[in-house]
């Protein structure tokens, strides 16, 4: 029988009603008294040298207030980088400077050069048509591999190559994973690259800044999923504003992805420009403007190994990695291809030796940083595609290559050093299997041949690590921020609880579920719980919702506060019912006395405790609220088996996505609809990644899909039904929730889950295509068909090369 | 120059420039803010309202073409009550959404389906809604909703 409340039951979101009725408030919807309007004018060349910009004609036009220019910025600092890599040879990762508008030069399309702010917006953007920018155009730095060779053009003049940072991970393990990989009998060797991507939330990203000459104190109100992380990083490092004079409210958020993580040049602007002028500015992002300055996600190349004993063991995996940063340091994407990739390479396998390369490289594109998964997809997309390779390789199933591989005694510590906690691979593949009816795979693709398709299933099996993250770890890799999460529950007077949070929904639907948390452990309805977030004046410091971590991190904040809460509570019934405090039970919003029939209810403990007549004030203090910051001790580890069923049209290359199944172990589940519906819209994304998207630049760095017309966006039609499973669950068992997190998985398993379709459908067929890189388009998987007709195939290094071919993903 | 024209309703006029669109003037003149604008291109859907109950993406029209027009937009859809209408509510029933940026969009566009074609099928829901993009949901809890909100009988969430 389902519940009906609480923990577990599939509660209806209590903010669609304002979202259903129009009254959501987003950050474009809030209009300030005199708001003025800021419009960005930027680069249109990937690389130039700026000899001048002449602003005079446009500071004359109509409603104009200021034209702002890099020189405008003296003073105010670059936009921080959160993350700082150490390289292989000892030395820190090369930090460029990331001005608020292009100093000296422009280095992407969509690199801001200027900003006029007007009256109105349309003022605004006239008068920027009007500004006369003196640009020479430099050669666009594109291919990463070129980028990196001795004389190659510098994107930052100042650095002393395009070398971001080069990473071995575990270091100590090279020698002998490449002598393992002499050894093996069977290697298996893959090169693929891992699309750009555009994170593309629905609403694009707006900030107004505003600022109150009587108290000094300036207020952003953003689009972001970490309003306490923007304070910090724009207060400390940008404009010199310390926390007590600045609030950062990020209200209802449309939707976030990753991209509305970071700290960006508009949210400083803003705020900067609003003091100077005495008059909100407000910036709000066009669709175009967010594919040139929304942080882009992925885009790395990889070659990877897989080397096999005479039994098909696993014995040694090693990988080679191009990532991709973009023009500048995004606020955590040297993380990305690191510590968020790296230490996921062992999968779900007990590879024993495992040896991870990046070279972080900047080219003259829009930064790139974390997008829905943020490294743990590419290190999925690796492993699930070069297991499958292998498998076909030596003719065996994919299937029962994986599971002899599995690993199956917890807690496991990997070569990359993690400790899974728990699992139960074997578990969800058995789950994925029979949900996807597995067995009756061979009379479906014997209908669709009928009907002249050819029929694919792949597989793919994942692992992934979420509620980032234990601070001391993150900080020894190099993290320049604490990972835990905080909560403040604040009982009323009359027994209603108000659950201020670090953690940001956007989307998530965390004032359900954080309210059906706190109904279950104190008993009362629901409805008497209201959750805040989203405001630093409101929620203490915390650091805000990605890696899926909220309620993992944040849940167990509330948890703890909440603990504290209810102890204090039992000393006030305690006191009450005249008995002594270790005989107080809770349950069902009433205090009672173990063995007796005495009772008092939540609402007389919470009354008492602001009207302190009859109470212990000797021993407690009166109030009844409590703040806890709960600092995880490791990661989670969600795991989970997708299945992916596509018809491969031989005429054209079009793959069609027949069904998918998700089976998940997310560990125990608040809410199973949101959950389910968490797993939806990761899918969509993995499988428009697989299919359909990408980013795609032309080798003078146009930005060629910058619009809905190029960047082709998953829509109704595109995508099945789903079957979605998380029957599966191996509690956490580091966290008082026992959670593991669900946002990022559908993300993550689905892209490799297709790919394996996809190639199971063509060599069914008869085509002998080792790899297809993503989006599989029609016009890729067609010519990938007519080049295996002339024996062609795709283009792979042998194996145990050391040259590959690719050098950019887009 | 000047524009009239029925809101939810409600007569409303105001002054625009000829190059305003509709959903500006919804926005800006009229702060009826839960019409949202996701993109540049008319091709998201976020905007999309009824004008003379044809559903409409207001982007894509000029405020001044609108003289005389029978607008609705979502803050008009709920009952005479104020409770939500089927639509509204069977999104919630279903978790047919979650940021909710499409939200005010897909439920326009949908309400103008279940009129022209009361019981439609998976794949015409699909083919109706193609116009309007959602990256949250994978659109799976949407067609689930809109065949609920038209009588047909759907799983309960969370129990497939
Ligand atoms: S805003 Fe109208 S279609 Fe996108
Ligand atoms: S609910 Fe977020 S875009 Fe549809």
């Amino acid at each position: 029988m389902p519940k009906d409340g609480g923990i577990g039951a599939s509660s209806k979101r209590r903010e669609d009603i304002r979202f259903l009725s129009g009254t959501g408030q987003y950050t474009d919807d809030i209009n300030l008294h005199g708001q003025a309007y800021a419009y960005f004018l930027r680069s249109d060349v990937a690389h130039g040298k700026i000899n001048g910009i002449d602003t005079s004609a446009a500071e004359g036009m109509p409603g104009v207030l200021r034209v702002f220019t890099a020189k405008d910025f003296d003073g105010v600092g670059g936009i921080p980088c959160g993350w700082q890599i150490t390289s292989i040879d000892g030395q820190p990762m090369q930090e460029p400077k990331h001005p608020i508008l292009a100093e000296g030069k422009v280095r992407h399309v969509g690199d801001p050069i200027a900003v006029v702010v007007a009256e109105s917006l349309a003022q605004a953007r006239d008068a920027a048509e009007a500004i006369m920018p003196d640009i020479e155009d430099l050669p666009a730095v594109m291919d990463m591999k070129a980028a990196v060779q001795e004389g190659a053009p510098k994107v930052h003049d100042d650095l002393t190559s395009n070398l971001c940072y080069d990473w071995g991970f575990v270091e100590d393990n090279r020698e002998a994973v490449d002598q393992a990989i002499k050894d093996a009998a069977h290697v298996t060797t893959l090169e693929l690259v891992n699309n750009r991507m555009v994170a593309n939330p629905m609403e694009p990203r707006v900030a107004v800044g505003d600022y109150a000459a009587h108290s000094g104190e300036s207020t952003l109100y953003t689009t972001s999923q970490n309003p306490h992380v923007i304070r910090l990083l724009m207060g400390a490092f940008v404009l010199g504003i310390p926390e007590h004079k600045l609030r950062v409210v990020a209200p209802d958020v449309g939707g976030g992805f990753g991209t509305k993580i970071f700290h960006y040049a508009e949210e400083a602007f803003c705020t900067f420009a609003a003091k100077q002028l005495r008059r909100p500015v407000k910036w709000t992002s066009s669709r175009s403007e967010a594919f040139m300055s929304d942080a882009h996600g992925r885009d790395h190349v990889t070659k990877i190994e897989l080397a096999l004993d005479a039994d098909n063991n696993f014995t040694a995996l090693r990988t080679e990695t191009y990532a991709n940063m973009g023009a500048y340091l995004s606020t955590f994407a040297p993380s990305v291809p690191t510590w968020l990739h790296g230490t996921l390479m062992a999968g779900n396998y007990k590879t024993p030796l495992i040896y991870v390369n990046v070279k972080a490289v900047f080219t003259n594109t829009v930064p790139v940083d974390a997008y829905r998964g943020a490294g743990r997809p590419e290190a999925t997309f690796q492993l699930e595609r070069v297991v499958d390779k292998a498998a076909r390789e030596l003719g065996v199933d994919p299937i029962a290559l994986r599971r002899q591989n599995f690993i199956t005694e917890f807690p496991y510590a990997t070569p990359v050093a993690v400790e899974y906690d728990t699992g139960d691979y074997h578990a969800t593949m058995d789950k994925v299997l029979e949900v996807s009816d597995h067995a009756g795979f061979e009379a479906r693709a014997a209908e669709s041949k009928k009907n002249g398709k050819l029929r694919g299933y792949g597989i793919a099996h994942y692992i992934e690590a979420c509620g980032i993250a234990p601070s001391n770890l993150v900080g020894q890799l190099g993290a320049r921020a604490g990972l835990y999460e905080s909560a403040t529950v604040r009982v009323n007077a009359t027994g209603g609880i108000v659950v201020m949070t670090g953690s940001h929904s956007h989307g998530q639907g965390h004032e359900t579920t954080f309210a059906q948390v706190i109904s279950e452990m104190i008993g009362i309805d629901a409805d008497q719980v209201e959750i805040v977030h989203g405001d630093t004046a409101r929620t203490p410091m915390g650091m805000g919702t990605y890696g899926s971590r909220s309620i993992a991190v944040g849940g167990s904040a509330m948890v703890r506060a909440a603990e504290k809460i209810i102890n204090k509570a039992k000393k006030i019934a305690a006191h009450l019912m005249e008995a002594s405090e270790g005989d107080i039970e809770l349950k069902d919003g009433a205090f009672t006395v173990a063995g007796t029939d005495k009772s008092v209810a939540w609402g007389d403990v919470t009354l008492a405790a602001y009207v302190p007549h009859n109470y212990p004030l000797e021993d407690i203090e009166p109030g009844l609220e409590e703040t806890a910051f709960y600092d995880p001790a490791n990661f989670t580890y969600p795991s989970g088996g997708y299945a992916c069923e596509v018809e491969v049209d031989e005429e054209t290359g079009r793959v069609e996505v027949m069904g998918f199944t998700a089976a998940d172990d997310f560990g125990n589940v608040i809410n199973p609809m949101i959950v389910e519906g968490q797993v939806h819209g990761g899918l969509a994304q993995g499988i428009g990644q697989a299919l359909w998207e990408n980013c795609a630049y032309d080798e003078d760095g146009q930005l060629i899909s910058a619009s809905y017309m190029d960047y082709a966006m998953p829509r109704s039609t595109d995508l099945p039904m789903f079957k979605v499973d998380h029957s599966c669950v191996t509690p956490c068992t580091h966290n008082p929730l026992g959670v593991k997190g669900c946002g990022e998985a559908g993300a993550i398993g689905s892209p490799p889950a297709v790919i394996n379709a996809v190639i199971d459908a063509l060599h069914r067929g008869g085509y002998d295509v080792p790899h297809i890189n993503m989006p599989a388009s029609p016009d890729r998987v067609w010519a990938a068909m007519q080049g295996a007709k002339a024996n062609m195939g795709a283009a792979q290094p042998a194996a145990r090369s050391t040259d590959t071919a690719e050098g950019r993903s887009v | 120059m000047k524009v009239d024209m029925k809101v939810n309703g409600r007569a409303v006029s105001g002054e625009v420039e000829g190059r305003t669109l509709l959903v500006d003037f919804i926005r800006q003149t009229l702060r009826l803010t839960g019409t949202h604008v996701g993109c540049d291109t008319s091709q998201c859907g976020a905007c999309t309202i009824h004008m003379n109950g044809e559903p409409v993406k207001s982007c894509s029209v000029l405020a001044v073409e609108c003289e005389g027009a029978e607008i609705t937009t979502i803050e008009g859809m709920a009952n005479a009550d104020g409770s939500l209408s089927t639509m509204q509510a069977a999104f919630q029933e279903h978790h047919g959404l979650q940021c909710g940026f499409c939200t005010p969009g897909m439920v326009m566009a949908a309400t103008a389906l279940l009129k022209e074609n009361p019981s439609p099928s998976e794949a015409e829901i699909r083919h109706h809604l193609e116009g309007n993009i959602c990256r949250c949901t994978g659109y799976h809890n949407i067609i689930k909703a809109v065949q609920a909100a038209s009588g047909q009988d759907v799983q309960p969430v969370a129990a497939e």
